[in-house]
């Protein structure tokens, strides 16, 4: 089988990308005319890819599971978008940005992806601007920053806390002129459910349109999965509901590799479950905890009594609270990565600190950042002499600009007013790092077939900083995918028309089907969330914020009954030649039950800690994770056979030239 | 708490639809109306029966996917709102909720509260962006610096989810909100000047041909948009339409 050929160019670090765009092949214009390219996926990937490649001349057809590509999930993502643009003067660089990635990655990345990530990021912040992304700014019309997690930067460029949304609307408007020019058509509510190979080459897809359950043929030249990630396979995640695995496992089922499955981030600061009715988790964005503060009381008696309804969290007086992240990390304090942040609550947690009625929830508390704040803004309206109380008032107001959208969404869900009492977080699953295998071309190992976003796992590897997926998301689509994609494609301009009249397509529809038809026939015992729930319960207990090689080898084997259980078992009701989202459902979720346990063995077989990869056997004396370089420094790379529990792991060695591997200490 | 719900069924486009009852219990306040939906449904579901089919994907209340009547006001009663973040503590025990979906000509019913909002698309395809190559040649950011007041106007326009309530609520199902929230976002942008002639015109005739009706000043999209987008929008939309008109 395929040796993993990373094919990173040679070089120093600087210019690998500059040399590379300069040697790849070109597509002349003419020949573009004639190529046929999938997009599977409209988010901040995808919708930048299929407008970028539509304006280059190839002719681009976009799928995507919502009514609208302006739904996909990228519009949900909330503080912000890195580039080293170093507007605020504070040390800022590419290889600032790069080393911060790498080392926040925990040395799990590829480094030359790594670089081009932060050498391309300061172009996304013109680009987006020129389209009319409206990012917040400063009284003198220029750019404003914040910072964020696990750096000591102000690179993270804004749009209140709608980042996500104004990105994938830029995105989205780049993309509705491509169509409107006729070099996109777009094909909503359908949703992927093969990918075609033909002679070796990814030759198309098969798709199901939603609404009338036609399955339809599709045929291009190449094929870009840009679909996201696979977060849902929790059940409880931060993920929309619809997001799935499916057209990257479908296309892994084909032949693709899939990486790292078990690296997950675990975002430390979520609305806390609130009971078993629960469909999905909230994220309150990281870029909070630049003026929040974190804490659990300091006596276990006075948790008890919060918990038990006798005492509330604003009552604690000063000397009492343990603010654990300041207390532990100086440094970086409140700002330490997600995995550090996360990590800390849970332990806390189950040592008896927690403060919701369930005891897995810590305090962020705003009540220092309103005096502070408040202060500042007394004095500049002249109030020289404002009383406490007057200093606080205005200090909401600051903090009103900056988060209100937050706090309010905080307080409709969980009917607590965090202007008045401190917000209550816990940890919750967010963003995958694993993904499709690609090389430096964002080629997976099926040649013609691209991965790019979420749902390739190139560039975070085992944990991903703050306000860094917007920045790979479009990275990939804008800059990176379109010069890549023409290195294959100039081979490809005397292919002529893709048929899809070939045996090949003739299978994959008959295979896709026949899958259905199973899932329409089951015995119909339980609903599809009976077995989407029972595998989130499975995956947060074992496969969780920590793992161990007992519960790993546990959860394989549940999952695999589970998904024996399902296959003969599931209800569908309704028809698959309409409407029917619980068909829909089903798709996805035979798939995470698959997804699932290869992702119990790519975490059993890691033994070491790193990034979001937290494994209980391998911790230094004081609970941070130890990785171990040595036997470890490598991309898991698994390729399908059948049974998830008999993939075929191949190894991609990562090479570091240009950082020296240390222990991540935020101290 | 119990609920008596009544919720518009239709199997497709074409076919009759009709309110249909359906008494729940155990429904808990701190359910969001979407959850205490996924209630019904697996109840549904268990005596194989067909699922009630909805519009829902975030939940987060950004995505504006989810498009419920509910008592006759989009997105139910709590303002600025969506569906998703409406929660059950909003509603008491016995209450009978009314669920339908948005009713526009130029939102065909797709299945049961699933209606077609593709004409949304349609008329941002016409116009609603600047005509920029992705190509990262682009000046500076920091280049052309845009006054704070403007930018963060330029926004809160730009902060419309697309949910289609504005359309829902008008008696003459206009899509004028959201269409002038687009227009306003540009226009207000340096960036977004240049074509401004073409861009209202383009979008105001591909919202006449998609079957919106016009605005007749009742204000009920401000009233009942989720996310507070203004009524001025509509008034800079029409200033920029008539200044199209007179330039053009």
């Amino acid at each position: 089988m395929a040796v993993l050929d990373s094919k990173v160019p040679e070089g120093p670090l600087e210019e690998k990308w500059v040399n590379h765009k300069n040697n790849i092949n070109l597509v002349n214009p003419a020949n573009k005319r004639n190529i046929d390219v999938i997009v599977v996926g409209t988010g901040l990937a995808g919708s930048s890819a299929a407008a970028t490649l539509g304006e280059l001349g190839y002719n681009v057809k976009t799928f995507c599971y919502n009514d609208s590509p302006r739904r996909a999930h990228s519009i949900a993502a909330q503080g912000g978008i890195n580039a080293a643009k170093n507007y605020q003067g504070d040390g800022d660089s590419n290889y600032r940005l790069f080393y911060d990635t790498i080392k926040g990655g925990d040395y799990r990345s590829r480094e030359a992806n790594t670089y081009r990530l932060a050498e391309v990021s300061s172009n996304i912040i013109d680009q987006c601007v020129a389209q009319g992304v409206p990012f917040a700014r400063e009284y003198g019309g220029l750019l404003d920053n914040r910072s964020f997690g696990g750096v000591l930067v102000s690179r993270t460029f804004y749009a209140a806390g709608q980042t996500g949304q104004q990105l994938l609307l830029g995105a989205y408007s780049a993309l509705n002129r491509q169509i409107n020019r006729g070099k996109v058509q777009p094909f909503n509510r359908h949703e992927m459910l093969d990918l075609v190979v033909v002679d070796g080459k990814a030759r198309g897809i098969i798709a199901r349109n939603l609404v009338t359950g036609e399955i339809e043929r599709h045929g291009a030249h190449a094929v870009v999965i840009a679909s996201g990630g696979y977060g849902n396979v929790f059940f409880l995640s931060t993920n929309a509901m619809g997001s799935n695995v499916m057209a990257a496992w479908r296309t892994h089922r084909r032949g693709a590799f899939f990486a790292n499955p078990c690296y997950t981030q675990i975002h430390p600061t979520c609305i806390p479950v609130s009971g078993e009715h629960q469909s999905k988790l909230t994220l309150m964005s990281e870029s909070l905890r630049n003026d929040g503060r974190i804490w659990v009381p300091k006596k276990k008696e006075d948790a008890e009594a919060i918990r038990a309804g006798k005492l509330k969290g604003v009552n604690i007086p000063e000397e009492d609270r343990d603010y654990y992240l300041e207390r532990r990390y100086p440094a970086f304090g409140n700002l330490v990565p997600r995995d550090v942040a996360s990590r800390a609550a849970k332990e806390r947690c189950d040592a008896g600190y927690g403060v919701n009625k369930t005891g897995q929830a810590v305090y962020l508390d705003f009540e220092a950042a309103f005096k502070r704040y408040g202060k500042v803004e007394a004095l500049t309206r002249g109030h020289k002499n404002a009383s406490e109380e007057e200093m606080i008032k205005l200090g909401k107001e600051v903090i009103k600009k900056k988060y209100g959208n937050l706090f309010d969404m905080y307080q409709n869900i969980s009917d607590d007013n965090p202007y008045e009492v401190p917000m209550k977080i816990f940890p919750a699953v967010h963003y995958t790092m694993g993904g499709l295998w690609v090389d430096y071309n964002l080629q997976t190992t099926i040649p013609g077939c691209f991965a790019a976003g979420e749902a390739n796992f190139s560039d975070h590897g085992a944990n991903r900083l703050g306000a860094s997926a917007l920045m790979q998301g479009l990275a990939d689509g804008y800059f990176v995918l379109p010069y890549t994609i023409g290195d294959y494609l100039a081979n490809e301009i005397r292919t002529g028309e893709i048929s899809t009249d070939t045996p090949e397509f003739e299978q994959a529809e008959k295979d896709t089907k026949e899958r259905i038809e199973k899932l329409m026939n089951a015995s119909g015992k339980h609903s599809v969330d009976y077995y989407h729930k029972k595998l989130g319960l499975i995956m947060w207990n074992k496969c969780g914020m920590s793992r161990n090689a007992t519960d790993l080898q546990k959860a394989m084997d549940e999952i695999s009954e589970l998904r024996a259980d399902f296959w003969a078992n599931v209800r569908v009701t309704g028809s698959a030649d309409t409407k029917n989202q619980e068909l829909e459902k089903a798709g996805r979720v035979a798939d995470f039950l698959e997804l699932g346990e290869l992702f119990a063995k790519d975490a059993l077989d890691r033994n070491e800690s790193c990034g979001g990869h937290f494994r209980e056997e391998y911790q230094t004396p004081e609970g941070e994770a130890l990785r171990d370089d040595e036997n470890y420094d490598y991309v898991a790379a698994w390729e399908y056979n059948e049974n998830p529990r008999d993939a075929k792991l191949h190894k991609e060695e990562l090479v570091f030239e240009n950082v020296e591997l240390k222990t991540r200490s935020y101290k | 708490m119990k609920l008596n719900l009544k919720i518009w069924r239709q199997e497709g486009p074409n076919v009759k639809g009709k309110l249909v009852d359906y008494p729940l219990d155990g429904v808990d306040g701190d359910m969001s109306f979407l959850e205490m939906m996924d209630i019904l449904n697996e109840e549904l579901i268990n005596k194989g029966d067909v699922p009630v089919e909805f519009d829902h994907d975030c939940r987060e209340g950004i995505c504006g996917s989810c498009n419920m009547m509910i008592n006759g006001e989009p997105h139910g009663p709590q303002k600025l709102t969506t569906t998703c973040q409406l929660h059950m503590r909003k509603f008491n025990d016995g209450d009978t909720i009314t669920i339908e979906p948005w009713r526009a000509k130029a939102f065909p019913v797709v299945k049961d509260l699933i209606v077609d909002r593709s004409a949304f698309d349609r008329i941002q395809q016409a116009g609603g962006y600047i005509s920029v190559n992705t190509s990262g040649n682009t000046q500076d950011a920091n280049a052309t610096p845009i006054e704070k007041e403007k930018a963060d106007e330029a926004f809160w326009s730009a902060t419309c989810i697309g949910c289609g309530a504005c359309v829902a609520a008008c008696k003459n199902a206009s899509a004028m909100l959201f269409t002038s929230a687009k227009i306003s976002q540009y226009a207000l942008l340096p960036q977004g000047e240049l074509e401004a002639t073409q861009r209202v015109e383009a979008m105001v005739r591909q919202m006449d041909e998609e079957g919106f009706g016009n605005c007749s000043n009742t204000g009920a999209c401000m009233v009942e948009c989720p996310k507070g987008i203004k009524l001025e929008n509509i008034a800079r939309m029409n200033r920029e339409y008539l200044k199209a008109e007179v330039v053009g």
